[in-house]
């Protein structure tokens, strides 16, 4: 859990994660075409666009769990494959899933850890006897380090806890894996206003602590509060990207319903052939 | 009796509140508002110490002469209740993925009637038959497993099937003579037979007393070192005293003051503290705990469930063979209706009496024991009330439904509760 120092953000520097041409079709419906994605270290992508844009598609390509049909992915300037979700993982991408997968009946620590339990040392480690003291302290320096105050103790049952805080616990143990990507599916919906405040401030730390960061919104003010860029889907195609300093959200709205298809931003101006 | 003796800190959500995230020390749940906690359901095992206690005396008061709670009468409850609670050990497991085992009896009776046509009728040793018979169970909770992990059939019709199919086998191994007698005295009959004498009883007291105070103070000591809240000091003096004084009078009320220590529920005790720890302190038992709350977060989470869930399939069999050959060891013999009746019955409600959930993830092994014990009570009782078959059954069945009811009450509570 050391914090990672912090990168030079922005373009000019390597990408971290960098795609080219991703495709993805279900049967005869094409998901995504021929969609080209960056993220740098240190900065918040925010990943907006209708339903049925392909967010979701694009999110599952990089994680590896859908696998893209075509597409070319380097990792650190590294020519890389995402063919799995081990893959990911091993690269040290993280996905946060719009519904958590937190088990309610287990309490923050233990969710925290889930799958990759700590186990004691000599004769405990041969029987995998839990070190809860190793983790529970480890889950409370975590917390502490990204800020997340609301929560009583770590003991508490996940089930018990309110929306903010079960995707604070979410976020956190995303971490734990040492990620140098995390990616947010949709972590403000159904959130209410003090909780989203506590969730976009929890974002902002990942981008802090040097991680790039891919978020899916909804909420243009969400995004507008925590992203430094905005990449927009159309019709499972990159029709534009805003950076939040020199935008406007009429201009972002104008691009996802397809209103501008050369909007403010650079588009990607490839559209035209009909479908 | 149970929170001190599991090795805190305790697995699920009966646990009360240990360490605060903020600056001030929060005092746990359970010690500043007991009532709600034990409405809600967290102190779950207080509250069937608390049914425990009230079904006792009302038993003492009702029963003639006032006999129920001597010792004699209490030996032979833990004599009577030594099988079933095993095989509620395995229940309890399953409940904890929320799944249901309904061969259990069967199981048992099948795997017990092999054990004695192997000793008596080909001459295998004692033990190694035992040993076969376990075996056999775990195979057959394997396939329970394998059948419904991998066509994805609901546990209810997979061991529903089982609890007919095993009962054939039960019927067929035991042949034309239908019950056989097991050898008395013999090596599988002392099981249920063997009382220690007093210096045993004392050393055991003492082994579970050093047991309770070092496990929990070794537990405080290293939270402490660690910088973490160990808990409230008041509460764990109150449960380890508690503790300490039922061992006490377990061993020098009841035992001691009859028989001495009997065997059978001593195997019974050790193979709950066993999986008790397993449970609370083992990665399987988080990764039970974790399948049983959220299978796809388990699944999400890299868990291999479906091992998971064979592992539990195989060792609730297990458990029911083991119940198996302490029920027949007790009636010295194994017949066509061995384990059948109300034995499985008995070993499903026990645990959700004690307040292990239906919906998986939430109770500990300990409930196995207590269900087995006010279960046990009431038989017990009823028996020596001289109360005919059927007022005990129509009983039996209202104590079961009494205790889900009251399972699902809480729940519900607990889900509307945000805490």
């Amino acid at each position: 859990m050391t914090t990672a120092q912090a990168t030079e953000t922005g373009a000019g520097t390597r990408p971290l994660l960098e795609l080219k041409g991703v495709s993805k079709s279900f049967g005869a419906v094409r998901a995504l075409t021929d969609v080209d994605f960056e993220v740098y270290a240190g900065e918040v992508v925010a990943l907006v666009g209708d339903n049925g844009a392909g967010k979701s598609t694009l999110i599952k390509a990089i994680s590896g769990i859908q696998p893209g049909d075509a597409y070319q992915a380097r990792f650190e300037g590294e020519q890389v494959h995402l063919d799995s979700p081990q893959d990911g993982t091993r690269l040290g991408i993280a996905t946060v899933y719009q519904d958590l997968a937190l088990a309610d009946n287990l309490d923050v620590v233990e969710n925290l850890y889930l799958g990759r339990e700590e186990v004691g040392f000599g004769a405990g480690k041969n029987l995998r006897l839990l070190d809860e003291v190793k983790m529970e302290k480890h889950t409370r320096e975590l917390l502490d380090e990204l800020k997340v105050r609301t929560l009583r103790s770590v003991r508490t049952d996940v089930g018990a806890l309110s929306g903010g805080q079960r995707q604070s616990v979410a976020i956190a143990r995303s971490l734990l894996g040492q990620p140098k990507l995390v990616m947010l599916d949709e972590p403000t919906a159904a959130l209410g206003v003090a909780q989203t405040a506590e969730v976009i401030a929890l974002v902002k730390r990942l981008r802090d602590r040097g991680l790039g960061v891919v978020v899916i919104s909804h909420n243009l003010v969400d995004v507008f509060e925590m992203a430094d860029r905005i990449v927009v889907l159309y019709l499972g195609r990159r029709t534009a990207t805003f950076d939040k300093a020199t935008s406007t959200r009429e201009q972002v709205v104008a691009a996802i319903t397809g209103a501008s298809e050369n909007g403010a931003g650079k588009s990607s101006a490839r559209g035209g052939e009909a479908r | 009796m149970s929170e001190a003796t599991t090795p805190p800190p305790p697995p699920a959500a009966t646990a009360p509140g240990t360490g605060a995230a903020t600056e001030e020390l929060e005092r746990p749940d359970a010690l500043r508002n007991p009532l709600r906690a034990l409405r809600e359901g967290e102190l779950g095992e207080v509250r069937v110490l608390i049914a425990l206690a009230l079904i006792w005396i009302f038993f003492q008061i009702r029963v003639e002469g006032g006999i129920f709670l001597e010792a004699q009468n209490l030996t032979n409850l833990s004599l009577q209740i030594a099988a079933v609670g095993t095989v509620s050990i395995g229940i309890t497991l399953i409940l904890f993925l929320g799944e249901i085992d309904l061969s259990v009896g069967s199981v048992a009776g099948f795997c017990a009637a092999t054990m004695t046509v192997l000793s008596v009728k080909h001459g295998w040793s004692p033990l190694l038959a035992i040993g076969a018979a376990v075996a056999l169970g775990a195979l057959i909770g394997m396939l329970h497993g394998l059948v419904v992990t991998f066509f994805g059939i609901p546990s209810f019709v997979v061991t529903l099937a089982g609890l007919i199919g095993w009962q054939g086998a039960q019927l067929k191994v035991l042949g034309e003579t239908g019950t056989i007698n097991l050898p008395f005295p013999g090596r599988i009959t002392d099981i249920a037979f063997t009382f220690y004498s007093d210096t045993v009883g004392i050393v055991l007291a003492l082994i579970g007393i050093a047991l309770v105070w070092g496990t929990g103070l070794n537990t405080r000591r290293k939270r402490s070192a660690a910088g973490l809240d160990p808990g409230d000091f008041r509460l764990f003096l109150l449960k380890s005293v508690a503790v300490t004084a039922a061992i006490l009078w377990a061993v020098f009320g009841v035992f001691n003051a009859n028989r001495g220590v009997p065997l059978a529920p001593l195997i019974l005790l050790v193979l709950v503290i066993v999986f008790a720890f397993t449970m609370g302190r083992s990665r399987f038992g988080r990764l039970v705990y974790a399948v049983g709350g959220n299978e796809e977060a388990a699944r999400r989470a890299g868990i291999k469930t479906k091992r998971v869930k064979v592992a539990v399939f195989t060792l609730a069999s297990a458990l029911a063979a083991a119940g198996g050959v302490l029920l027949a060891s007790r009636l010295q013999a194994v017949g066509q209706d061995t384990a059948g009746g109300d034995f499985l019955l008995l070993a499903i409600a026990g645990p959700v009496v004690a307040g292990v959930s239906l919906f998986g993830g939430r109770g500990t092994i300990w409930a196995a024991l207590l269900g087995a014990l006010v279960m046990g009570s009431i038989s017990n009782g009823m028996d020596l009330l001289e109360l005919d078959s059927p007022t005990k059954f129509m009983i039996t069945g209202g104590v079961l439904l009494a205790a889900v009811v009251l399972d699902a009450a809480t729940s519900r509570k607990r889900a509307t509760a945000s805490r």
